[in-house]
């Protein structure tokens, strides 16, 4: 129940096994590990936080909804316009739909959500931790007998994990609408005969694996916001650092994911 | 509120605090405390800034853990308790933070319900709404009830962090630094809120301040930290009419405006 206030003089001080830098680095992930350890520890044990975890996922995802429709319309129509030309050099614009919806489903969507849910909401949930901890009211909390990890950290996780997949499902509908619009512009190409021709080449494992890369990739922006924020120190300046370093920290983490699960699933194809 | 004699039971130490020790890295902050605190009884702890009045309160209630020595709280030793019995032993335990610590996102209600619904599952709404009004009440700010912190002075907030602990009925009240940052004459209310409470509350307390008037008046027996020790413990009179230069500096400074040297 104390994790929140690991202070310095938790750590062992003056000697160092490698060098300061080093020793920090190891520790704090040490500390990372803890923090994901105690998430699982306490996401799965009543009572649950249900209002709070509810609220969350009403932020996270309604709020960021004008961002990315924006975002995943544009993202289409220019990918499409842009494919255009080199298809015509061999005659084939007709595989547009299809090449552009394995483009989005396959990698544009999850990582142009990710992207965009770690910018905004990832400094959000840093910044607003943040300020909760050094505005002791995370201490307030705990000495009041209630569980602040729970409360906070583990409604924003399970929200964020939750709401990234959904989001990432409609990034790729409003990408696809974008792109038929180009098409539609060119080819007269139907509503219905573009989508038909497009969903032809895009599998359930498609699907499916963008779904859970998503669900990580929200997990990771929920992780890095809450630790950051949860880890937060040095008054208002420490508000800054917690967000900003939590956008930071999370995108790192979601093109170092992307790469892994790319391996993953093209080994499995 | 009305006012009963408050008995201190001197058979009775609630915080029994001896040989307590904390560094923060190189840093010593408290190099041998001992204190008693009774039931019944408000301590009132001065010492300048950065002594670590707060960091032997935050001991107490378990946030930080102290290096060496004995903290007894209700006869529990605080840093030996796993997370079940810290829980519920700091339901005993009030904490008026330095800064209020109001949640800032919730409104007064929400602040005050916070601690209630997640310690007492059982409550009914209604018993909810009057627990919340009772308290309100009884640090005169009922007519806050749907604002919001940032909307409050820093004296309604300081009431309102005080009702927020209130609300679980604690036995013993922690204040950090009530009156500071406040008025003269919002400090006299928030002084006789802290007697009030003490009366109807039946709460034993260490009231931390650098106000000479709130040990003064809320303080059965005052201490005087210096230097990561207690210099001098007991009645405000006793620890004054002791012949220390630092203690006559630190009388001197609140109440003639002396300037002070260390
Ligand atoms: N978590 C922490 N980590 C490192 N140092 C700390 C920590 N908490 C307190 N300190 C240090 O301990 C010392 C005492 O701090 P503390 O907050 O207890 O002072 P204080 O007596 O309450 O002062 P004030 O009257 O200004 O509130 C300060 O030098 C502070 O920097
Ligand atoms: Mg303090």
């Amino acid at each position: 129940m104390n994790t929140s206030n690991e202070d310095a003089s938790a750590v062992p001080s003056k000697k160092y096994v490698l060098s300061k830098k080093a020793d920090d680095f190891f520790i704090n992930i040490y500390r990372v590990y803890k923090f994901i350890a105690r998430f699982f520890k306490e996401a799965f044990v009543p009572p649950y936080e249900w209002k709070e975890i509810i609220r969350q996922c009403y932020e996270i995802g309604y709020k960021s909804l004008p961002l990315i429709s924006l975002t995943g319309f544009i993202t289409g129509l220019v990918f499409t316009k842009q494919s255009r030309p080199s298809l015509e050099t061999f005659g084939a614009s007709s595989w547009l739909p299809s090449l552009i919806s394995i483009a989005i489903i396959r990698a544009l969507a999850p990582l142009v959500t990710a992207l965009i849910t770690a910018g905004k909401v990832g400094s959000n949930i840093g910044a607003e931790l943040g300020s909760m901890k050094v505005t002791e009211q995370i201490d307030a909390m705990e000495v009041s007998a209630t569980n602040p990890f729970k409360f906070l950290v583990v409604s924003r996780v399970i929200a964020t994990s939750v709401m990234v997949p959904i989001l990432m499902l409609y990034t790729g509908f409003v990408g696809m609408l974008g792109s038929f619009l180009n098409v539609y512009a060119n080819e007269q190409t139907s509503f219905k005969a573009f989508f038909q021709s497009a969903f032809s080449t895009i599998s359930f494992l498609d699907i499916s694996s963008s779904v859970l890369k998503s669900v990580l990739y929200g997990f990771t922006i929920g992780i890095t916001g809450c630790y950051q924020g949860y880890h937060a120190s040095n008054g208002t300046q420490g508000v800054g650092k917690a967000a900003n370093t939590a956008v930071v920290v999370s995108m790192f983490l979601i093109f170092i994911e992307e790469m892994i699960v790319v391996q993953f699933v093209n080994a499995i194809r | 509120m009305e006012h009963k004699p408050v008995q201190i039971n001197r058979n009775n130490a609630v915080i029994h605090i001896q040989n307590l020790r904390k560094s923060f890295g190189a840093l010593t902050v408290l190099n041998g405390v001992d204190i008693d605190v009774f039931q019944g009884e408000n301590m009132a702890v001065l010492g300048r800034s950065g002594t670590g009045k707060s960091v032997l309160i935050k001991i107490i209630s378990g946030l930080l853990k102290p290096d060496s020595g004995i903290v007894q709280v209700l006869g529990e030793e605080v840093d030996k308790l796993n997370a079940e019995e810290l829980r519920a032993l700091r339901l005993r335990i009030g904490f008026s933070f330095q800064n209020s610590a109001l949640y800032d996102s919730m409104t007064v209600r929400e602040n005050l319900e916070f601690p209630l619904v997640r310690n007492k599952p059982n409550l009914t709404r209604q018993e909810i709404d009057s627990a919340v009004e009772e308290v309100l009440d009884n640090v005169g700010l009922l007519q806050t009830i749907n604002q919001m912190p940032a909307e409050l002075s820093g004296g309604q907030r300081k009431r309102i962090g005080i009702a927020r602990t209130l609300i679980l009925k604690p036995e013993i009240m922690l204040y950090d630094e009530p009156t500071a940052g406040l008025d003269p004459i919002t400090s006299v209310e928030i002084n006789s809120l802290i007697n009030e409470v003490r009366e109807q509350y039946n709460t034993s307390a260490i009231v931390i301040t650098h106000d000479l008037t709130c040990a003064k008046t809320t303080g059965n027996r005052i201490a005087i930290l210096l230097d990561g020790r207690f210099l001098a413990q007991g009645t405000f009179e006793e620890v004054f009419a002791v012949d220390d230069e630092r203690i006559k500096n630190f009388y001197n400074y609140n109440f003639t405006g002396d300037k002070v040297d260390y």
